[in-house]
């Protein structure tokens, strides 16, 4: 086997060294019968080619973005990747270290955490950010169960417009934690309508919504504050922070948001990266890992992860999560985009990205039958077809576009989205692609 | 502006090199944040110009100036191959953390997660357009229960942590639809327990109750049964333990557990030790993680992404979690709520977005497929005898808790430090000197000055002798007295020990604290 | 003169006039290493003897503070707010924690004079 350095005669020496005959000496503690003479039922080793080929062989059946017209978002959008990106990542220093729980030989991965936690400081208007959580819809979770403990309160209220699957976690994780949630209805004109009451830790809502509508947070984070809530801001879209207005600017407490859109691919959804970032005064009541500046013994600038007592490894049942891994390598990746993408580049990708959306969206409004119900957007948008959404993505699909995701796919107990599907353009989106969705579009509607 | 890092020689120290005038040593560079190399002007990536220039952002621009750096691509490139310089990897050298699993990354593995076919799917395309995605996950779980001998799987979790609260969660609902969530709300978790365990039973609205070890390291059979009473809900034990003990007397702890209504949550952060040879199945749990990035070998990526399925039990299968793949004929499906669950199921819920750590999925199938069932047996051996290798040549210089048995991971304690002047922590920044990645200390908390070695399948004799060799030498270096060599540990690496008081006192979190606007 | 008392968790209380000053002690601050973070009560929270009421933070570790008599607390030592290494420094004088008034001074009769406590730490090594 390829990976296993020993030689039979290695093996015999060790067993001798440890003065045994025989390997399952060293299980001897295993219950009698538990330990298995014969092997799995499972195939023997196999080649790298082998390997290769079978694997090869599924990933064959799927179709990927790239392949063809695309228009999915969601959740996950389709971004390009600059080459370098992935090389930084496979780098072995960086993808083949732990957790830097030794920081003088973890340098490297600790200055790219505090370069990460700072860009998305920065990005959401907050004073802090963590080292990242395991994807938006979890750091969604946390961001309730935080607001709890800040506020010593024990109910959420949720926008309507909250990506529903982010919704879902944020129900069971409340659900399952003994706490409340008061989820608002889902209605894409009134997306944003939430209050507060003496019992709310805090309002979650999302911008761009889950329809893909912007609108000004100011007053509902007031609204919020004047009940003494928390306005918990989730952004399932990061490359809207170099077009729309912070969210830290509206009155945000805490900001969560996938980091997939910067430097990751889409992986058929995960792993990805989870953003998180607050007000310095709730620091202590954040969940994940956070890297710190400090000095070394000889005066020199370090960074260490620092305020654990947070977390499980010390705190154990008080821990603010239970979370240990992160996404580590996906915050790399997204801060080394960034880093190419810089200032000036992060609002060109994001002023592209909604000119390519305005554009598609004039298009496939111009299609007879064919409305677009979000008036104001960043790069994704939701339209209303006289024909129920899941058939109209399916029939696009035959013609070879992804045509978007249909609402019933996301909100399968709302019948009156059932004819809605929710569109995205991103900078990888080009006139052909559009007027291929447009030609497609016509011809399942109307051919 | 770029300051100079200063340079400061440490107090008269004979075999201090001079200082140099850049702080540079050599192939050590030192290398400033982005911030104080970058500016808001440059780009290292081109864009082509759109023709459409209306706007329908409602009145919502950003104005303000966002506080980012950018740097060119070949900046870029330097700055982070520079980082990298600064950290130890497995790639590197031995990386023994124990209870962590640092094992060698095939990179066959990560060349298929890059597959287009794999890497470039969105989770919500139509299912038609990822057949073969989703046979992948069919395919991954099987692998996964045979080897685990259990009769369903969650594929969602994204890491141990996250796998923990699945499998709690499950046995939760279980609780709930016997009607007893009320009544049992107690968690026994032995005080070697990975931090994760207490804190993710917590989160579930549970209280933990502390089951103490026997003095073998174990825990016995009466502990359990003393715990044990009509408000428990679950054992959550690791096995092999933290001390890399495997728990002798599991069969009966399990079957007083479900004789008493109670569950078994299995921690599978030691699967390691035992693939291909014992199946936690078999041995009466009923809910197991399984860290993809420990056992199946995909990157630590120096601290995530990760990977934990659950796997459970007849008992709890009902409860995973959506979404799910199904198999219906030829096509796989994916069933994303509740709603649509087939008959007698019953999810909990959904821990996630979207379906799992894909990425990870198809590097830990490539990774087993690679094995085989010959070679998961084989590994898990190796890395058993690899442990037992590094016990034996240890035992007479170090001191063990424990010194019966040892599984993939061997545990020292710091008593052959006693009067040394030497802590556990300056035995491990010492080993930085040596050139090598120190074991995981102070962990488990049952044990003074814990040293917990993980050696993993991945290392030759070779390497293992020269580990030994290092730790020995010290070893004897520290009875000798010579304490400084320790103390001041470590001088060769990119920083000596970081301030961590100063750290948490007034936390620097972000390059924007220290320049107000 | 003030009575001063302490607990097996190594508090201290001093008493004057019916209200209680507590702190951790020398051999306490000592165990724990450099203080980073002392998590103070609120003013007007009320306790029940040996019930948590604040944490005392370390690098590497938290122990909570478990009140050595019931009341009501009156004073918080802002102080430690912006210096919690006070508390390595002079725990038993300018690094008290909180004060409170008394609800049961019988309570006291259940903790350890000096000389017990002296005794006490020493046998914990």
């Amino acid at each position: 086997m390829r990976y296993l350095p020993h030689t039979d005669a290695d093996r015999r020496a060790m067993l001798d060294t440890n003065g045994i005959a025989d390997i399952d000496a060293l299980f001897a503690a295993v219950p009698e019968g538990a330990l298995r003479r014969e092997l799995p039922d499972l195939p023997r080793a196999q080649s790298e080619i082998a390997v290769e080929r079978a694997l090869s062989r599924l990933a064959a059946r799927n179709v990927p973005a790239s392949s063809v017209p695309f228009f999915a978002g969601a959740g996950a959008y389709k971004h390009h990747i600059p080459a370098t990106v992935d090389h930084i990542i496979q780098r072995s220093e960086f993808m083949t270290a732990y957790t830097p729980y030794q920081p003088e030989i973890a340098q490297g991965t600790l200055q790219y955490l505090f370069e990460f936690q700072s860009q998305v400081a920065a990005l959401t208007g907050m004073e802090v950010a963590n080292a990242s959580m395991y994807d938006g819809s979890t750091a969604a979770g946390e961001a309730v169960l935080m607001a709890h403990r800040v506020t010593r309160r024990s109910k959420a209220v949720v926008a309507g417009g909250v990506h529903p699957h982010y919704r879902a976690v944020i129900e069971t994780v409340s659900r399952l934690g003994g706490f409340a949630v008061d989820a608002r209805a889902v209605d894409p004109e009134t997306s944003f309508d939430a209050d507060a009451d003496k019992d709310t830790s805090c309002i979650v809502v999302q911008m761009p919504d889950a329809f893909g509508r912007v609108a000004d947070l100011s007053a509902l984070a007031e609204k919020a504050h004047e009940a003494g809530a928390l306005l918990v801001v989730v952004v399932t879209e990061a490359v809207s922070f170099g077009a729309l207005k912070s969210p830290g600017a509206m009155g945000a407490d805490i900001v969560v948001a996938e980091g997939q859109s910067i430097g990751n691919g889409l992986n058929f959804g995960g792993p990805y990266l989870g953003l998180f970032a607050t007000r310095k005064k709730f620091v202590r009541q954040m969940p994940g890992r956070l890297c710190g500046e400090t000095v070394d013994h000889d005066g020199r600038r370090g960074f260490v992860l620092t305020l654990s007592t947070r977390e499980q490894h010390i705190r154990r049942e008080k821990a603010t999560s239970n979370i240990c891994t992160n996404s580590g390598l996906c915050a790399l990746a997204f801060t080394a985009h960034l880093t190419l993408l810089g200032e000036a580049g992060l609002k060109t990708l994001a002023r592209i990205n909604h000119a390519n959306a305005v554009a598609l969206a004039k298009t496939l409004g111009s299609v007879p039958g064919v409305e677009v119900i979000t008036p104001a957007f960043f790069n994704e948008f939701t339209i209303r077809t006289p024909k129920l959404g899941a058939a109209v993505i399916d029939a696009l699909a035959d013609h070879g576009i992804i045509g978007g995701v249909p609402a019933s796919r996301l909100w399968p107990d709302e019948p009156t989205l059932a004819n809605a599907i929710v569109v995205a353009a991103t900078e990888t989106t080009t006139p052909d692609d559009i007027a291929a969705f447009r030609a497609a579009l016509e011809e399942v509607l109307h051919g | 502006m770029v300051e100079m890092p200063k340079v400061i020689l440490p107090a008269a120290e004979a075999a201090a090199p001079a200082p140099t005038f850049t702080g540079n040593r050599a192939l050590q560079i030192e290398e400033p944040l982005i911030f104080e190399i970058g500016s808001a002007e440059t780009s290292g990536v081109d864009f082509e110009e759109p023709a459409e220039t209306e706007t329908r952002l409602g009145g919502l621009e950003r104005t303000d100036a966002i506080g980012l750096a950018g740097l060119s691509e070949p900046e870029t490139m330097r700055h982070y191959v520079r980082l990298s310089q600064k950290n130890y990897s497995i790639d590197t050298g031995i990386f023994p953390l124990g209870s962590c699993t640092m094992k060698h990354n095939p990179r066959l593995n990560e060349k298929m997660a890059r597959l287009p076919g794999f890497a470039d799917i969105h989770p919500l395309q139509p299912e038609k357009t990822v057949q073969g995605a989703l046979a992948l996950m069919t395919e991954l779980s099987r692998w996964l229960l045979e080897l685990t001998g259990m009769h369903a799987i969650a594929l969602s979790p994204k890491a141990g942590a996250h796998g923990e609260f699945c499998g709690m969660a499950a046995i939760k609902a279980a609780l709930e639809a016997r009607g007893e969530a009320e009544t049992r709300r107690v968690v026994l978790v032995p005080v070697s327990a990975h931090g994760t365990n207490p804190a993710t039973a917590a989160h579930l609205g549970f209280t933990v109750r502390a089951v103490e070890a026997e003095p073998d390291g174990t825990v016995s059979v009466d502990a359990v049964r003393a715990a044990l009473g009509p408000d428990v809900a679950a054992m959550m034990l690791t096995n092999p333990n933290t001390c890399g003990l495997f728990e002798p007397h599991i069969r009966e702890i399990a079957d007083a557990l479900h004789e008493a209504g109670v569950y078994l949550y299995c921690d599978g952060a030691n699967f390691n030790a035992i693939a291909g040879k014992v199946r936690p199945g078999d041995l009466g749990a009923d809910a197991m993680h399984i860290n993809l990035h420990k056992t199946f070998s995909t990157p630590h990526g120096g601290g995530g992404p990760g990977a934990g399925p659950v796997v459970l039990s007849e008992a709890l299968a009902a409860y995973a979690p959506v979404p799910f793949v199904r198999r219906e004929g030829d096509a796989f499906r994916l069933v994303e709520h509740a709603d649509d669950a087939p008959e007698g199921a019953a999810p909990f819920g959904r821990l996630a977005a979207f379906h799992g750590q894909m990425g990870m999925f198809v590097r830990a199938l490539a990774y087993m497929m690679s094995h085989g069932a010959d070679g998961i047996r084989q590994a898990s051996e190796d890395a058993v005898l690899n442990a037992n290798y590094v016990r034996a040549r240890l035992a007479d210089v170090l001191t063990q808790p424990f010194p019966e048995g040892a599984m993939h991971e061997v545990l020292f304690d710091d008593r052959f430090l006693k009067g040394t002047g030497v802590s556990t922590l300056d035995f491990a920044k010492a080993l930085i000197d040596e050139g090598f990645h120190p074991m995981t200390v102070y962990f488990p908390l049952v044990v003074s000055g814990a040293m917990l070695i993980e050696p993993t399948e991945s290392e030759s004799k070779q390497s293992l002798d020269q580990f030994i060799d290092a730790v020995r030498a010290l070893a004897l270096a520290a009875k000798a007295g010579d304490a400084v060599r320790f103390t001041e540990a470590p001088r060769f690496a990119p920083r000596s020990r970081l301030d961590e008081t100063r750290a948490a006192r007034d936390p620097v979190l972000s390059y924007r604290e220290k320049t107000p606007e | 003169m003030a009575l001063i008392k302490y607990t097996e968790d190594h508090e201290y209380i001093s008493v004057e006039n019916g209200v209680g000053t507590i702190g951790i002690t020398d051999y306490a601050q000592g165990k724990l290493g450099d203080v980073t973070f002392v998590e103070l009560p609120k003013i007007g929270e009320k306790v029940k003897q040996g019930q948590p009421i604040a944490v005392v933070e370390s690098v590497k570790a938290a122990s909570d503070i478990y009140s050595p008599v019931s009341g009501e607390v009156v004073e918080i030592n802002e102080i430690l707010n912006d210096k919690p290494e006070l508390i390595n420094q002079e725990p038993e004088a300018g690094a008290w924690i909180y004060k409170l008034t008394l609800s049961n001074t019988a309570e006291l009769d259940k903790l350890m004079d000096q000389d017990a406590y002296l005794a006490y730490a020493s046998a914990e090594g």
